[in-house]
C-alpha cells in the first residue's frame, strides 16, 4: 500500500544530514512558506546546510516588526516561522538566493551574517533559480538563459550564442530534499495549491531526492480532481498535516 | 525657480498611459504596483506578477478583505478577476524568459545614458537583491524605469555610466521620473516631457548625460 504520510513534523525531517542542500519554497507571504517543517529542521540543529530559496528570511528578531509593519496589508499568523529561523540559529553555511536583503536601510538576519563572513551568498535571479529546478525535477543537467550576460552573474560562465543573442550557460538545481507547502492532499502524496501559494513549492516538488509536503488538510484517495492536482504524488515522498492551533517553534511535535 | 515634483502615484499615472490594450505587463516593487490603479476602462490590460499570478484584479487595501493565498510580487494582497490564471514560478520565468511581458516597469537606483539598469544593489548597502527584474530586464519587449529624478542628496539619477553595480546592460527604454520623461534612443536619450513648471534646462541641470530636446517636448499630463 502506498501511503506518504508521516505523523509529526520531526519525523517528517528525519534523515536530512549535515550538510545538505535543501530546496525550500516561500515567496514573501505567511501563506505559501512551510512554516512548520522549518521549524522542525531549526530543532534538528543540523548545521552546515546550504539551502536554495527566494528569500533569506526575516527570522525571529524582526518578525514583530514585520507583523506590525505589514499589519495594514496583511496578517502574518503567529505560526509563521521563516529561513531566517535557521539563518539566526547559525545553521546555514550557504544561501543560493534572489532576494537576500532588505528593502530599506535594514539588514536581514542573512544579510548581516554575509556582511560578518559567517554565510556565503550566491546571488541568483528568481527565473534562473526556478528553472535550475525544474531542469533537476526534468533530468535536464544545464540549460542556456539570456537573463545575466554582461553582468556580475555572467563570471566564470560558459556564454554561447544562438541565432544572434548571448545565453549563459546555468545548471541544474538539485536538492537533498525539498521542503514545501500545499493546500490538500492524498496518501499518494498528491497535491492541490491555493492561488498564489503555487508559487515556488510546485516547482520544488521532485526536485530533490526527498521531497516533504506540508499541508493543510489530507482526503481521501479519489477525491482530489485528476484535473486539479498540480503535483503528482510520484515527485512526494512524505506529507505532514499542518496543526489547526497555532503551536511554538520549539517545541516537539 | 522650478515647479514642485510629482508624487509617486502621479509617475505610475504617466508610466500607465504606456499600456495598450492587450497587453502584458509586469509592475515592480514600489512606484510601479500603483500602475495597476490607472488602466482606462476601455483598455483591457494584464497584470503578470513574478510569483504566478497572470491577470489579477486591484490591490486589497484593507487587510480584513485581504487573502494571504493571493499576494503579489510585493506581498501586496490582490483581488482575484475573471480570466485569471495561477501557475508555478518556473511558468511564470517561462512567460517572462520567453518573450511573453509586452512592458516592465521597475524601479531603479540608476540608468544610464545608454539605458544600462542598476537596481540590484542598494546604495550604502553590501548585499544585494535580483529578485525577478534582471529576468524582467533582459527579457521584456519593453522596459520603463520609475523612479525620482535624483537620490536624497539631490545627486543625478539618470548618469553617464552606473557606479552601482549593473542588472542589465543597454536594456532601459523609458524613464519616467518625478520630473520628466525620458526615452533612450541610439542617438542619445530624449526629454520628451517635463513636469508642469519644469522647463527642459531645469531638468538638463539635474541629469548627467546630455539631453536631447524632443521638438514635441510636452507637458507630463496628470489626467
Amino acid at each position: 500500500m502506498i501511503n506518504k504520510i508521516v505523523n509529526t513534523f520531526d519525523e517528517a525531517v528525519s534523515g536530512i544530514k549535515e550538510g545538505a542542500k535543501l530546496l525550500i519554497a516561500s515567496f514573501g507571504g505567511p501563506a505559501e512558506c512551510p512554516s512548520y517543517l522549518i521549524a522542525a529542521l531549526a530543532r534538528t540543529g543540523i548545521k552546515n546546510l546550504t539551502v536554495v530559496s527566494n528569500s533569506g528570511g526575516w527570522g525571529t528578531e524582526f518578525m514583530e516588526a514585520i507583523r506590525t509593519r505589514m499589519s495594514s496589508v496583511l496578517t502574518f499568523p503567529p505560526d509563521f516561522y521563516d529561513l531566517g529561523l535557521l539563518v539566526e540559529r547559525g545553521q546555514l553555511t550557504k544561501g543560493i538566493l534572489a532576494v537576500p536583503a532588505a528593502i530599506g536601510r535594514i539588514h536581514t538576519p542573512f544579510e548581516k551574517k554575509v556582511m560578518n563572513g559567517e554565510v556565503e551568498l550566491e546571488l541568483v535571479g528568481q527565473g534562473t533559480i526556478a528553472e535550475g529546478i525544474r531542469a533537476a525535477r526534468a533530468g535536464i543537467a544545464a540549460f542556456y538563459t539570456p537573463t545575466g550576460v554582461g553582468t556580475f552573474v555572467a563570471e566564470g560562465k560558459e556564454v554561447r550564442e544562438f541565432d544572434g543573442r548571448k545565453y549563459l550557460l546555468e545548471h541544474a538545481i538539485k536538492g537533498d530534499a525539498s521542503l514545501i507547502r500545499a493546500h490538500k492532499a492524498d496518501r499518494y502524496g498528491n497535491l492541490t495549491y491555493r492561488g498564489s501559494a503555487r508559487t515556488f513549492n510546485a516547482t520544488m516538488a521532485g526536485a530533490s531526492t526527498v521531497t516533504i509536503a506540508e499541508v493543510d488538510e489530507v482526503v481521501e484517495l479519489g477525491e482530489l480532481d485528476p484535473e486539479q492536482i498540480v503535483t503528482p504524488g510520484i515527485y512526494v515522498q512524505r506529507v505532514v498535516v499542518r496543526p489547526r492551533e497555532p503551536r511554538p517553534w520549539d517545541k516537539p511535535m | 525657480m522650478a515647479g514642485a515634483r510629482l508624487d509617486e502615484r502621479s509617475i505610475a499615472l504617466c508610466a500607465a498611459r504606456e499600456f495598450q490594450d492587450g497587453m502584458l505587463v509586469n509592475l515592480g516593487i514600489g512606484i510601479p504596483t500603483a500602475c495597476v490603479t490607472f488602466i482606462p476602462p476601455d483598455k483591457e490590460v494584464l497584470f503578470h506578477s513574478e510569483n504566478g499570478l497572470v491577470g489579477f484584479g486591484q490591490i486589497i487595501e484593507d487587510p480584513q478583505l485581504a487573502d494571504a493565498n493571493l499576494i503579489n510580487a510585493g506581498a501586496q494582497p490582490v483581488s482575484p478577476k475573471p480570466g485569471m490564471v495561477i501557475v508555478d514560478h518556473a511558468e511564470s520565468f517561462a512567460i517572462v524568459r520567453g518573450g511573453h511581458i509586452d512592458i516592465s516597469v521597475l524601479g531603479a537606483f540608476q540608468v544610464s545614458e545608454k539605458g544600462d539598469l542598476a537596481n540590484n544593489v542598494m546604495p550604502g548597502k553590501q548585499v544585494g537583491s535580483l529578485g525577478g527584474g534582471q529576468d524582467l530586464a533582459f527579457c521584456a519587449k519593453k522596459l520603463i524605469v520609475t523612479m525620482t529624478h535624483t537620490d536624497k542628496e539631490n545627486r543625478p539619477k539618470i548618469v553617464k555610466q552606473c557606479s552601482s553595480r549593473i542588472t542589465a546592460p543597454e536594456c532601459v527604454d523609458l524613464i519616467v521620473t518625478d520630473i520628466a520623461v525620458v526615452e533612450v534612443t541610439d542617438r542619445g536619450l530624449v526629454l520628451r516631457e517635463v513636469a508642469p513648471g519644469w522647463t527642459a534646462e531645469e531638468v538638463q541641470a539635474l541629469t548627467e548625460p546630455r539631453l536631447i530636446v524632443s521638438p514635441e517636448l510636452k507637458e507630463m499630463g496628470l489626467m
